[in-house]
C-alpha cells in the first residue's frame, strides 16, 4: 500500500489535523504520525495522514545528483561517439 | 360567474408526489407550469403526445443517452445542461447537423420542485444557446429511494452533412489522432464533489455542446474519418473502442496530452488516472494526415479548441493495442478500463 | 507537482539510462527484485523496462498486501458483513479480490450487504460515529506504511470510547516476506533489492541491514517516482559490480536509519505479533503479522465477533504463489490474459492494480505479442 504523495502543509488545524496544498487542490489530513509541522513544510501524505515531513534540502540534492550523473554518462556517450 | 381559480403549482416549496405522474390534472399542471414555461417553443406549445417535425433534407440521424450523474448539480453544470449537450454531441460526431431533442424524466417522490425548476431552466438555456430545441417529452414519477433524484434520458435527431462520412470503422494506418482540449475535467469536478476535496479554484465541468466547433472542423476538413467524444471511460476507452471498430492499433505521446494543474492533482491525490476520466466537452478527431494543420487550425480558430492538439498516429496492429510513449520516455499500453475505475490507495 | 513532477522527467530519464548502460557489465546479467507493489505499478506505468539495459531485470516481488491477503480472509470480512449485518469499511483495493463462491466484496455488495469505500480510517471512524447502533469493521490491510494510521484509528476509537467500532486486522511486515523469498529453499536467483520507499519511511533503512548482511545481497531503498527507481537499479548495479551487500537509500528526502519514532511507537502500543500467519502464495510465515495487544481486544473484529478463519487453497491452474515469489513471470502462468484476466481475476496478483499480472496485462503485454 505504498501511494504517497508530497504536498505543503497550507494549514494547522485543531486536533492534530491540517490542510495540504497539490497545486491549488486542498484536502484535510491528519499529522497525528508527525511532529513539529509548520505551514510551508512539506509532508508525504497517505491514506490521509502525514507519514513523514519531505527533507527539501534532500530532494534538490537528489535531483542535482541525477542531472550530475546524467551528464557524465550522455557527455561519455558523445565522446565515444566522436572517436573516428 | 366566477373564474376557475386554479391553484399554481408551488415551485419554491413543493416536492414531486406519485400524482404528478399519474397522467392526471397534476401532471399536466405539473408540465404546463414547470417543463413548458421553460422549455417554451412552437412543438410544445401544440400539446401533443408527439411532435410532427419538418421534412429533413437528407440522411437522417439518431442518438439517443441516459443521463443519472450524481450529485445533480456539480462546478460547471447540471444534470439539465449535460443531458442537452451530451445528445447534441453524440448526434454532431456522427458528422450530422442536431435538430431536435426528446427528453423524458423520472423523477423521484419527494425531489424538491424548485430543484427541479432550476434542472429544466438550465436545459432551456442549454437548448437555446445551442439553437436545438426540446420538441417533446414523457414524466414519470417513481417511489422515493428508486431513483436518485432525477434521471433524465434525451434523443436527439439530425442531418447528415453532405459528403461526410464519419465512422468509429475508417481510421487507417497513417491517420492522426487529434485532441481538442485538456482532459479529465468533468469527471474530477464529480469526484471532488464526492471526495470533500477543496480547492482555491474549484475543478469545473467542461460540459459543452460542440455542434459548433464540428461545423467548422468539417467545413475545414470534411474528410475527417472519425469524431467521438470520450465521455465514460475517458480518452482511454475512446481510444480503444476507436482501434477496435478500425482494426488498427494506436501511439499516442503522453506529453502531448494536457491536463489543467487541478486536475492532475486531484488525481493525484485520489489515486486516479486523468486518462480515464469522463470528459463531456472534447473531442478525439482521427484525420487524414494531410489535413492536420487544417484541422487543428479550425479548432484553435474556436473557444472550445482552443487547446487542441496532435497527440499521435494510427498504425497497423492486429492486436489492436493503444500504445502510449511515457513522459519518461518507455512505451505502456493504454488498455481498456476493466470496470469502473476504483482509486488506488496503492 | 512540487518534488512529484521533477522525479518524472523524461530528460533526467535518459540520463539515468545511460548511466546505467554504461555501468552495467555487458557480460553478466543482474537481476533485481523491486519488493513494493508501488514499484511495481511504477515500473509498467511508465515503461521504465524500455530504459533499462537488456541486462538488467526486474522480477516482482511480493510487495502487494493486497495480492498476499489470503481467500479466507476476504471471506471473514464478507461473513462479517452478511451474517453480522456489519457495515464493513474497506480501501478501494480490496473490492474486487476474488473470494469463495464466486463472491467479491463488491459482488456481495450488490447483493445486498452493506459494504462501504473509505480513503482512510478517519471517513471508517466517521461511519461508526454517525451509526451508533450499526456495528463498523474496518477491513484493515497493508504493510508497515498503512499500519500507523490504523494505530490511530484504534486509538481514537478507544479515547471516544466508541463501542460499535473494531477491525479486521491484516497488517503484515516486509522484513518477515524479504525473508521468506530469500530463505525458500527453490529459491530465485537474486542480486539485491528494490527497497520499498514508504514502508521505509515509516520503519527507516536500518530493519533491512539484515538482509544484506545475512544473505549478502544489497538493498537500494528507492523513493515512489519512476526516477527514484532507476536511480536504486543504478545504484544497485554499482554494489553488485564492486561486490558490495550493504543497504543504500537513493530515497534520502523521505527515509532515515531510524525512521519515523512517532509512528512506530503508535503501532508499538497498539498491536503486538501474531506467531505466524498465512500469506497467499507464501504459505505460513512466523513473525509475519500483527494482531491487536490485549487492552485493545474490544476492537478486534476477530474477539468480537465469531467468525472463524477457514483456509481456502487457491485455483490449481493460478501460478499467484510463484509469481510472488518471482519464480515465474505473469506470462508464464497458463491461463494470464486468457482465463484470467482483470475483468475476471482468478488470483489476486490481476485483481490489485499493483500485482504482477495485472500490471503486466494493463501496462506491457504488448511485448509478448511483439515478440
Amino acid at each position: 500500500m505504498c501511494l504517497a504523495i508530497p504536498a505543503i502543509v497550507v494549514e494547522l488545524r485543531d486536533g492534530d489535523n491540517a490542510v495540504v496544498d497539490l497545486d491549488g487542490v486542498r484536502k484535510e489530513i491528519s499529522l497525528a504520525l508527525v511532529d513539529g509541522i509548520a505551514v510551508g513544510d512539506y509532508v508525504i501524505i497517505h491514506v490521509g495522514f502525514a507519514l513523514q515531513r519531505l527533507n527539501v534540502d534532500e530532494a534538490e540534492r537528489t535531483l542535482s545528483l541525477f542531472r550530475q550523473l546524467g551528464s557524465e554518462a550522455l557527455g561519455a556517450a558523445s565522446t565515444v561517439g566522436a572517436r573516428p | 360567474m366566477k373564474a376557475q381559480y386554479a391553484r399554481p403549482l408551488d415551485v419554491k416549496h413543493g416536492h414531486v408526489d406519485l400524482s404528478h405522474g399519474s397522467g392526471g390534472r397534476a401532471m399536466a399542471q405539473l408540465i404546463e407550469e414547470l417543463f413548458a414555461r421553460e422549455l417554451s417553443n412552437d412543438f410544445l406549445a401544440q400539446g401533443d403526445d408527439g411532435a410532427r417535425l419538418a421534412d429533413p433534407r437528407g440522411r437522417l440521424v439518431m442518438a439517443t443517452d441516459a443521463h443519472v450523474v450524481s450529485p445533480l448539480f456539480f462546478p460547471g453544470g447540471d444534470i439539465g445542461c449535460l443531458s442537452v449537450h451530451g445528445t447534441i454531441n453524440d448526434v454532431a460526431v456522427m458528422g450530422a447537423t442536431p435538430l431536435y431533442l426528446a427528453a423524458s424524466f423520472i423523477l423521484e417522490e419527494g425531489y424538491p420542485l424548485a430543484e427541479l425548476a432550476r434542472i429544466v431552466a438550465s436545459m432551456a438555456r442549454a437548448a437555446r444557446a445551442a439553437r436545438v430545441p426540446v420538441v417533446t417529452g414523457d414524466t414519470k414519477v417513481v417511489e422515493r429511494g428508486k431513483a436518485d433524484g432525477v434521471f433524465i434520458t434525451t434523443t436527439g435527431v439530425g442531418v447528415l452533412r453532405e459528403g461526410i462520412d464519419c465512422s468509429g470503422a475508417r481510421a487507417r494506418p497513417g491517420d492522426a489522432i487529434l485532441l481538442s482540449g485538456t482532459i479529465g475535467e468533468h469527471g474530477m469536478a464529480i469526484m471532488s464533489l464526492r471526495e470533500n476535496l477543496a480547492f482555491d479554484a474549484p475543478i469545473v465541468s467542461d460540459t459543452a455542446a460542440l455542434h459548433e466547433l464540428i461545423g467548422a472542423l468539417l467545413d475545414a476538413v470534411p474528410q475527417l474519418r472519425t469524431m467521438r467524444d470520450p465521455t465514460r471511460g475517458g480518452v482511454a476507452t475512446t481510444l480503444n473502442e476507436i482501434a477496435r471498430q478500425s482494426g488498427v492499433g494506436m501511439l499516442i505521446d503522453e506529453a502531448a496530452i494536457r491536463v489543467l494543474p487541478p486536475v492532475e492533482a486531484a488525481c493525484e491525490l485520489l489515486g486516479l488516472d486523468p486518462l480515464y476520466v469522463a470528459n463531456e466537452g472534447k473531442l478525439i478527431v482521427i484525420c487524414p494526415p494531410e489535413h492536420v494543420d487544417a484541422a487543428l487550425a479550425a479548432l484553435h480558430a474556436h473557444p472550445l479548441g482552443l487547446a487542441a492538439s496532435l497527440i499521435g498516429y494510427v498504425h497497423a496492429d492486429a492486436r489492436h493495442f493503444v500504445q502510449m510513449q511515457t513522459r519518461l520516455g518507455g512505451r505502456r499500453i493504454v488498455d481498456w478500463l476493466s470496470s469502473e475505475q476504483l482509486p488506488r490507495i496503492c | 507537482m512540487k518534488y512529484i513532477d521533477e522525479f518524472r522527467s523524461g530528460e533526467l530519464a535518459a540520463g539515468l539510462a545511460a548511466a546505467m548502460r554504461r555501468d552495467a557489465n555487458p557480460e553478466r546479467e543482474y537481476r533485481f527484485m523491486e519488493f513494493c507493489g508501488g514499484h511495481t505499478h511504477a515500473i509498467s506505468r511508465y515503461g521504465i523496462a524500455d530504459l533499462l539495459p537488456p541486462n538488467v531485470q526486474m522480477i516482482h516481488g511480493p510487495g502487494c498486501p493486497v495480492c498476499v491477503l489470503p481467500i479466507g480472509r476476504i471471506d471473514q470480512a464478507i461473513r462479517l458483513a452478511r451474517e453480522q449485518g456489519a457495515i464493513l469499511a474497506t480501501y478501494g483495493d480490496t473490492l474486487r479480490v476474488p473470494a469463495s463462491q464466486r463472491l467479491t466484496l463488491l459482488r456481495a455488495k450488490a447483493q445486498g450487504a452493506d459494504i462501504r469505500m473509505v480513503y482512510s480510517t478517519s471517513d471508517a471512524l466517521n461511519i461508526a460515529r454517525a451509526n451508533p447502533e450499526r456495528e463498523v469493521v474496518f477491513l484493515a490491510i497493508g504493510f508497515e506504511t498503512t499500519t500507523p494510521p490504523t494505530a490511530v484509528a484504534v486509538l481514537t476509537a478507544a479515547a471516544l470510547n466508541l463501542r460499535n467500532f473494531s477491525i479486521l486486522c491484516n497488517h503484515v511486515l516486509t522484513p518477515a516476506a524479504m525473508h521468506a523469498i530469500l530463505s525458500a529453499p527453490q529459491g530465485v536467483p537474486l542480486d539485491g533489492f528494490v527497497g520499498p520507499a514508504h514502508v521505509s519511511t515509516v520503519i527507516g533503512s536500518a530493519p533491512y541491514e539484515p538482509f544484506a548482511d545475512d544473505y549478502g545481497k544489497p538493498v537500494v531503498i528507492a523513493g515512489f517516482e519512476p526516477l527514484d527507481v532507476m536511480r536504486a537499479v543504478h545504484m544497485l548495479i554499482g554494489q553488485v559490480n564492486d561486490g558490495r551487500a550493504v543497504v543504500e537509500n537513493e530515497f534520502t528526502r523521505a527515509v532515515t536509519r531510524t525512521g519515523n519514532l512517532r509512528a512506530q511507537a503508535l503501532v508499538a502500543e497498539v498491536f503486538e505479533l501474531r506467531e505466524s500467519f498465512e500469506w497467499r502464495g507464501l504459505g505460513t510465515i512466523p513473525a509475519s503479522a500483527l494482531r491487536l495487544r490485549a487492552p485493545f481486544a474490544q476492537f478486534d473484529a476477530e474477539r468480537r465477533f465469531t467468525v472463524p478463519y477457514k483456509a481456502v487453497a487457491d485455483n490449481k491452474a493460478c501460478a499467484c504463489g510463484e509469481i510472488l515469489r518471482g519464480e515465474k513471470r505473469p506470462q508464464d502462468c497458463k491461463i494470464f490474459g486468457t482465463v484470467c484476466t482483470p475483468e475476471n481475476p482468478i488470483g489476486s496478483c490481476m485483481v490489485s492494480s499493483e500485482g504482477a499480472c495485472a500490471a503486466h496485462y494493463t501496462f506491457g503485454r504488448f511485448r509478448e505479442a511483439a515478440a
